[in-house]
């Protein structure tokens, strides 16, 4: 039963080559989608290209479904995946610090890599520029401190903050991930063409 | 003309729900072989603690932050699985923009911007999206993308938080993108 690798289905050898071989198809499927365009990217929060948001949602949805259908048919044990843990406040501003960072360099780290890889000179300055932030944080880590590890919530997940099936947490998200598509199409229709 | 050869560019792009589509079966994978998601900020901070490391080691190791990922055996933080996936990632970016013909030195910019205040905002963008990630423990791949996979608490909310103050703040960055 899976996760395959942490219950040594797969020797440990393999883990680096692994690694290599998601991250090729990971880069490949970002660029191929339009992820190493920063306009491309910033359409979303302009109307003009939704891809982002189609493109996450989508990609989620699916996700979420498989692991829970997989851990239905007994192929995977879902008690051993990593649950990124909540930190309630370092989650929210860590997110805002991100948003803002979004808006003015136009990638996240893992489009910007893309960007790099294909000579977008300002997807090597935006990369440039989140090694900058990583120090600063590290050098500023005394007053972040409290932030970093306050507010800790543990692993959780929605079913134990919401109290409900996981089942009816992924319909639910699949229905809203469903009515953002028909929006965003009924929107960029409305919105002025933006060619890049 | 002009116009015509870039309206004609936007759609060598993949239909948006079929790369969605692949990457959602991508992070299935992920899960069922590793038993965590993917990443793209853990590679950069293994990147600047081996810099760190190398160029003032005394300071690396004082420092409460850089510590924590420095090893007593002296193995490097570059030996870790998300460095691996970010070397593939360039790789397999790499590998679809060549197929597409999309590799060249460019800068992407509204034309109402010059390149110079598009290079200033990325770096400082660049700067705020690490900070961000670093406090949220990681950025739109693994906290967010991936750790909604498995319905993470946290995962959801650095999403709404990221995309809820990116719709906030679009109004005043408009004249970058559009």
């Amino acid at each position: 039963m899976g996760p395959l690798i942490p219950n040594g289905l797969i020797p440990l050898e393999w883990n680096y080559v692994i690694a290599i071989l998601i991250g090729m198809a990971f880069g490949y499927i970002l660029e191929a989608s339009g992820f190493s365009s920063s306009r491309k990217l910033a359409g979303v929060f302009y109307g003009y290209d939704f891809v982002v948001l189609k493109v996450f949602f989508t990609s989620a949805v699916v996700a979420v479904i498989g692991i829970f259908y997989m851990d239905y048919l007994n192929l995977v044990d879902i008690t051993q995946l990593y649950v990124h843990p909540t930190y309630l406040w370092a989650a929210i501003i860590g997110g805002m610090v991100m948003g803002v960072g979004f808006l003015a360099g136009g990638f996240c780290p893992g489009t910007s890599l893309c960007a790099v890889a294909i000579g977008k000179i300002d997807g090597i300055v935006f990369t440039i520029g989140l090694m900058i932030g990583i120090f600063v944080f590290a050098e500023l880590f005394d007053v972040l401190e409290p932030l970093f590890v306050g507010s800790n919530l543990g692993n959780i997940t929605l079913v134990d903050s919401l109290g409900i099936s996981p089942y009816w947490i992924i319909f639910i998200f699949t229905i809203i991930a469903l009515v953002s598509f028909v929006i965003s199409d009924i929107i960029r229709k409305k919105v002025k063409k933006v060619f890049y | 003309m002009m116009k015509n050869k870039k309206q004609k560019n936007r759609h060598v792009y993949w239909n948006p729900y079929f790369g969605g589509f692949l990457m959602g079966l991508l992070i299935i994978l992920t899960f069922y072989l590793t038993g965590r998601g993917l990443g793209a900020s853990g590679a950069l901070k293994s990147g600047v603690v081996t810099i760190v490391d190398t160029v003032a080691t005394t300071h690396a190791h004082s420092n409460e932050y850089f510590s924590k990922f420095l090893s007593e055996d002296g193995s490097s933080p570059m030996n870790n699985w998300l460095v691996f996936e970010a070397i593939g990632v360039l790789l397999g970016a790499f590998l679809s923009g060549a197929f597409t013909g999309r590799i060249k030195w460019k800068v992407d910019h509204s034309p109402k911007i010059t390149s110079k205040r598009r290079l200033l905002f990325a770096l400082g963008g660049g700067i705020l999206f690490g900070l961000g990630a670093q406090i949220a423990r990681g950025c739109t791949s693994g906290a967010a993308l991936s750790s909604m996979a498995v319905l993470s608490t946290g995962g959801f909310i650095t999403m709404l938080s990221i995309f809820g103050t990116g719709f906030i703040v679009a109004y005043f960055f408009r004249k970058n993108w559009i």
